[in-house]
Formats: C-alpha cells, structure tokens, sequence
C-alpha cells in the first residue's frame, strides 16, 4: 500500500517538476506561433503545452487498478501533462464509505474529468438498495452514458467496419433503487421515466449526433408494452427531434433492436434509450467489435465527465494475472484526453494503441493472443513516438 | 407499421390523462413569437462534462476571418466550447439557411455571429437575415458597452457609457407598404410591453453594474403617441428605482452632445433606430467599428456580435481587419456562459495588446495585420502561465 503511494507521489512530483522546469520555459516563447494551427491537423503538439491538467482517478474493483498502470505507464511515456489524485472506493474490499465517496466528489468538482475503473456491486442485499456506482452517479448527476463501438482495424469479427454510438439514461428507469415488499412474496419494484429526464437524454443524443457528424437518431423502447413509461421517453424523443431538422430519427423496440443488432448492425448510427436497455445493448454491441477489453465508454453530466470502459465488468477472475486486456481503457484515456483539448496527446495515444492491434503481433488472450497486459502496455509505449499511419 | 400505430395509441393515452399540459408541449418548438413567451420548457444548454457547445454564424464580410481568430484563440487558451457552425448564404432568397441558423441557436441557447449581409438589390420580400433571428429568438436587448482604451489615440478621453437599445420593433418592423401609388407607409411599432421590458432591463444592468444615471432618448417632441409611450414607460420603470438618477434628452439633442460633451452620459436607453445611431456615434468616439462588442439578450438565448454589426465587404480577405471587437464579444459570450477566468484572461490579453504593446490595425493608423495582433494576443496569453490547472 505504501509502496504504491510513494511510487504516485514519485510520479507527482516529477511531472510537477517537469511542469516547473525552467529550462522549458525560453523554448515555448522562442517557438513561433503559428496562426494557421488550428486549421491544420495535430501534427506538432499545441503551443500551450506548459498546463497542467489534473484528474481524479478512481481505480474501482477486479482488473480496475491493472488497467490505471496501464494508462499511467502510457502517459508518463508519453510525456503528457496530465496529474491523477488516486482515490480506492470499493464495497467488496471494505473500502468504501460515505467519506471516502464525499472526497471522491470534492476532487470530481475541482478536476471535472475523471477516470475509472468498475466499482463492483455485490449480489446480496445488505440493507442498502443503492450501489457506490449509483450513488456515484446520482452525486454528480451522471446522466448520460456514452459508448462508441467501433471497430479496430486489424481485429477481425464477424461484423468489421462496425461504428455506432449507443447514449443511454443512467440515473433513472429501472434503476431507481426502489424495491419493496407490499404483501409477503410480492415485491414491486419502481421504474421511474420523467419527462425532463428523458428530454435531457434525448437532447444529448442529437446534440452529439450534430457535434460529431451524425445523421440518424434511433430510439430503443419497449412502448408496445409500458404504453406509459416508455410512451413518455419516446414522444419526449420525437419532440426533440423537432430542434434538428437535418438528422434522422426512427424508433425501434427493444427486442427487435437486439436481433436487428447481431443481424444486420450496420443500419444504426446513433442509438438512445432508458437505462436497463442501455445496458444490454452496450454489453451486446460490445460484443460485437472484440468484447469487454476493446470499447471505451464516458459518462457526462453538464459539469463533469468521467471516463471508463464501454462494457462495466470487474473481471475479478484475471485480478493480478496480467491477462486482462488495456485497451479500452486507453482508448478511453485518449478520449479524456481530447476532452481536456489535449488534441495531439490523444491522438498519440489513440493512434498507438490502433498501430499495436492492427499489427496484431501483441494480443491478449480475450483477443486470441498469448501475450500479458504488461506486454501490450510496452507494444503501445514502443508505438508512441511514430509517425501516424494514415 | 405496427409500431406506429403503437406510438399513436400510446400518446392518445398520454393525451387523456395529462391533457392540457402536453397540449403546451406541443407548442415548445413552434416557431413562432407568441408561443416563445408563453413558453413553459426550454431545453437545457448544451453543456456537457463541462464543455459548452456554442453556435457559430460566419456571417459575410471579415466575419469569417475574425471568427476563425477567435477559433484560434479559444484553442490555444484551452477554452472548454465547442463550436457548431452554421453557414448563412446572404445569396440565396429562401429563408432555409436563416431558418437553420436559428433552430441551431435554439438548441445551444447561446452563438457568436458575424454581420449577414443584406443586400439592397434583393426584392423587397426578402427581409435582413439579422433581424430575422433577432425577432425570431426575441432577443430584445441590445448591449454595447463603449468604453475608451488608453492606447487608442481619440479625441475624447475617458468616455464609460453603456448603450441599451430595443432591438425587435420600433422602425424594424418590417411593416412597409404602398397605400396609394407614390406614398409609402413604414410602420414603427412601439408597445407598452417591450417598452417597460427594455427599460426595466437598463435599470437592472444600471444597478448590478453600480452605475448612477439611467438617460432615455426619444423624440417624443415630434413622435408624441409612439415614443411618448417609450418615455412613460421609463419614467413608470425609473420611479421603482430610486437610487437611480433618471433623465430623458431627445434623440438629435443626444447625438450632438455626445460628440461635444460625452462625459454627461452614462447608462442609456433608446428604441431601435436611435440605438442604431446612437451606438455608431459612440463606437466611432472610442476609435471605431473595430473596438466594441456588442450583445443581444433574450429572456432564453444570448447572440453576440460586433457592436456595430459591420459586415466590412471592403477590407475582406484582406488581413487587415481589427479583431478586438469580435474577440471582446467572445470574452462576453464566455462571461454569459460563466467561464469568467477564460474571459478575463483573453481579454486581459487583447486589451494589453491595445494599450500596452499598442500593436495597432491600420483602422487605428497603425501598420499591424489581423495576425500580428492574435499572435501578440496569444503571447500574452502564454506569458500569464497555468490557466488549465487552477479552475
């Protein structure tokens, strides 16, 4: 324990130093500023590399703390200015508690941006309905949750070339935590769909469907049956779908959805829909591409972003096997990373982990391969410096 | 099909029991002005993990080469917007491309625009595209902000005044017509409503601002029912705010006081064109077009533009544009989107080039080009240090 928390600090402390030194500072004013820069592609990282960005970083459960080495390795190799406060929350480990959440939240509302693992959720019922996930979520009102399946070069699937972005609701729906008993043997539990909810949803689809290109909004429902529930989050959709005249939008039930997806994926561009639903068919389209280890994922609120892994698993069976696969975590890292406006930075990164797979020579065992976590780590650190293959 | 007739069935059931409120619901995205007011949702900003997106109307003219500087400036800051850009063609007769534009600001709530020219060669169906999406987004106040730089060489020195003008009726109705042949009529429209809204508007920015004087020009001397309403108006607005001195100086008067004895005037208050005039006599006593910024609040969105709101056709393309006015109206659009330390800091910057490196345009008699002034802009921007880290 104390060995890694001097290890961090080490780390700190040398890009603190690094984003003091003095030797940098004549050569940042000397370099000339181009006006045309921002026209032109990443290719030379920006002029205000002299800031520091600092990021909350939440390890979580299973493989959670394997996968954050893996980033913290490829970022000090990559020299960006990027500065992690470490938090260990998790309910399996005895190490969670409303104060140790409270000062996730406080660093969440300096930083803005985090990164983490998956606060693994035990089965049993211990008196409390809500998870720390959840409670995670609620505090910070982590509303929307974006993955972006996409499928990597090099890695080939039954369905290749695969590119779709499901946004799912997940403070709400079927995860409200409101269960009871109202006669002996008969539990009800509460699937809560409100119209301002549903619009934010809704609202955040399309307006990520204009910021990145997109031309067609599906929405996932089950309205034949929850007439009500599901009626309301559908027409909240239609009527936002008036604000944007140029993008596409078509509905579709659920388990039509889900046949439609292993069949025919390519007819879908951006997908919305409430909370459970998101979460088969993130776990499903993830599946798709190549598996839990390869999609990112983020979850925004209007102040704060948090980025993790597409598909949310511990994988508490591969912990300390060196097996589990980096991947999607770095991807994710690289997306932060152009959150931040670390343009060239992500690039990097992103571009290095897309070399490393699509040579195929480094694989972890979830992709075919024989190759250890640690292995793929260095492939990528190898990769950082080249040139980007385009 | 099926599905369809699901949804159809679904929302009939909806409809019986919420009734009347989804009844109103139907009216949010209408189009229209009354339905704007009545409005009883408006979609949340589009904020997301922090980072704003924000509409961008190139405009004509030198808008878009300002607008592409002040790109390059919120880059190289780190400024946390996002910009969703929608191209106006002043060319074409529909009112698609307009339309667009305007959708697009209703979904992001705020845009930074340049000038869309409106060419006096179009028939006369063919309404200015800027008030257009004035009227149409009810943006009723006009804010500029005049105030003198040290570095800009003026006749008058120490001029602080902020110009509130009403800014979708009056004689910008639109309303023309011939009602015999040889006699045209063009309608100026003042109402009590928008009268007492823009006046109880400069009163509030008058007091938030700790200004003292609140003075309203007119001329209701010749305009007796019209701008007489306006004036009553200010004085029924002016009696809830006694801490406000209030005073009313007519309309040719104001003008030649302005250029004589500037100094009198503080906060003021007018109807459309005399905002016009108004606002252009006193960006030119602060060293012209160039300087000033200018913004348009409504009570749900916000657009921010160049005070004067030129569209400059004759300098175009040819780097030599002042950028400082479009660059300050950003640092305003940054404050409105509460991301005061990215807006202090560029405009720290933009106003040190002007008064301490008096890196001048040729506008100003200086020799400098539209990118010598970012790029000192950005240097100052550099030499301040860690902006990212401690927000």
């Amino acid at each position: 324990m104390s060995g890694t928390m001097a290890a961090t600090l080490t780390r700190n402390l040398v890009t603190l130093v690094k984003g003091l030194g003095g030797s940098r500072w004549p050569q940042l004013v000397s370099r000339p500023l181009s006006v045309s820069a921002g026209l032109c592609s990443s290719e030379n990282p920006p002029p205000r590399a002299d800031s520091t960005f600092k990021v909350t970083m939440v390890p979580g459960d299973g493989v959670g703390p394997e996968l954050m080495m893996a980033v913290k390795d490829v970022f000090k190799a990559g020299d960006i200015p990027v500065e992690f406060d470490e938090f260990h929350l998790s309910e399996v480990q005895n190490m969670a508690s409303d104060e140790k959440l409270e000062q996730v939240l406080t660093s969440m509302r300096n930083n803005k941006v985090a990164i983490k693992g998956k606060i693994h959720t035990p089965m049993e019922y211990k008196g409390e309905l809500a998870s720390f996930e959840m409670k995670l979520r609620r505090k910070l009102d982590l509303f929307a949750n974006v993955v972006h399946v996409n499928s990597l070069p090099g890695y080939s699937t039954r369905h290749n070339n695969l590119d779709l972005v499901i946004i799912r609701e997940q403070t709400e729906g079927e995860y409200s935590s409101l269960e009871h008993e109202s006669v002996t043997g008969v539990i009800e539990c509460l699937k809560i769909i409100t119209r301002e909810k549903s619009r934010r949803i809704a609202k955040f689809a399309f307006d990520y469907a204009t910021k990145k290109g997109r031309n067609k909004v599906t929405a996932v429902h089950k309205a034949n049956i929850m007439k009500l529930g599901d009626g309301l989050f559908l027409q909240s959709c239609a009527e936002v779908a008036q604000l944007y005249p140029k993008i596409k939008y078509e509905n579709i039930i659920i388990d039509n959805c889900c046949m439609q997806l292993v069949q025919n994926p390519y007819q879908f561009d951006v997908l919305v829909m409430p909370n459970l639903y998101g979460n088969i068919i993130d776990n499903l389209a993830a599946g798709l591409v190549g598996g839990a280890g390869v999609v990112p994922g983020e979850s925004y609120s209007a102040e704060y972003a948090v980025f993790e892994t597409g598909a949310r698993h511990p994988f508490a069976q591969a912990v300390g096997r060196n097996i589990a696969n980096p991947t999607a975590m770095l991807l994710s890292a690289a997306n932060m990373l152009r959150h931040l406006n670390l343009e060239y930075h992500s690039q990097m990164v992103s571009d290095a982990v897309k070399r490393v797979v699509k040579q195929g020579k480094v694989r972890t065992r979830d992709l075919g391969g024989y190759s250890t976590t640690g292995d793929l780590v260095n492939a990528v650190v190898d990769n950082l410096r080249h040139k980007p293959v385009h | 099909m099926a599905a369809h007739g699901i949804v159809l069935s679904a929302s009939k059931i909806i409809n019986r029991l919420w009734g009347r409120r989804l009844g109103n619901t139907a009216k949010v995205f209408a189009p229209t002005l009354t339905s704007q007011r009545n409005k009883t949702y408006l979609p949340p900003p589009a904020k997301y993990g922090g980072r704003h997106t924000v509409t961008l109307i190139p405009g004509d003219g030198i808008g878009p080469e300002l607008l592409s500087h002040v790109r390059e400036v919120f880059r190289f800051s780190c400024v946390p917007v996002d910009f969703e850009v929608v191209n106006v063609n002043s060319a074409l007769e529909t009112e698609d491309d307009i339309n667009n534009a305007i959708t697009a600001i209703r979904r992001n709530g705020v845009a930074l625009k340049g000038n869309i020219e409106t060419k006096h060669t179009m028939p006369s169906s063919v309404k200015s595209r800027n008030n257009l999406l004035r009227t149409s987004l009810d943006l009723y106040a006009n804010v500029m902000h005049c105030q003198s730089l040290p570095g800009v060489q003026t006749r008058h020195k120490n001029i602080d005044i902020m110009i509130i003008r009403e800014n979708t009726e009056g004689e910008y109705s639109s309303l023309e017509h011939e009602s015999v042949s040889g006699v045209v009529e063009s309608l100026k429209i003042i109402t009590r409503s928008n009268s007492l809204r823009i006046a109880e508007y400069a009163f509030q920015l008058a007091r938030e601002k700790g200004r003292r004087r609140v003075t309203a020009v007119h001329k209701a001397n010749i305009m007796k029912l019209g701008d007489g309403l306006f004036l009553q108006c200010c004085r029924e607005v002016a009696s809830g705010y006694p801490d406000i001195t209030f005073d009313s100086m007519i309309v040719d008067n104001t003008t030649m006081q302005l250029v004589s004895k500037p100094h009198q005037f503080d906060v003021m208050v007018m109807p459309n064109l005399y905002g016009n005039v108004v606002s252009n006599v006193c960006a030119g006593l602060v060293g012209g077009p160039g300087l000033v910024p200018g913004a348009n609040y409504g009570r749900d969105y916000a657009v921010f533009e160049t005070a004067t709101r030129n569209t400059g056709k004759s300098i175009a393309g040819r780097n030599i544009a002042n950028p400082t006015a479009m660059l300050l109206a950003s640092c305003m659009m940054l404050d409105h989107l509460k991301l005061y330390d990215y807006a202090t800091v560029i405009r720290n910057a933009v106003l040190t080039t002007m008064n301490e490196t008096r890196l001048h345009t040729a506008d100003l008699g200086g020799q400098g080009t539209t990118s010598d002034v970012v790029q000192s802009i950005m240097k100052i921007i550099q030499s301040k240090g860690q902006l990212t880290a401690d927000f």
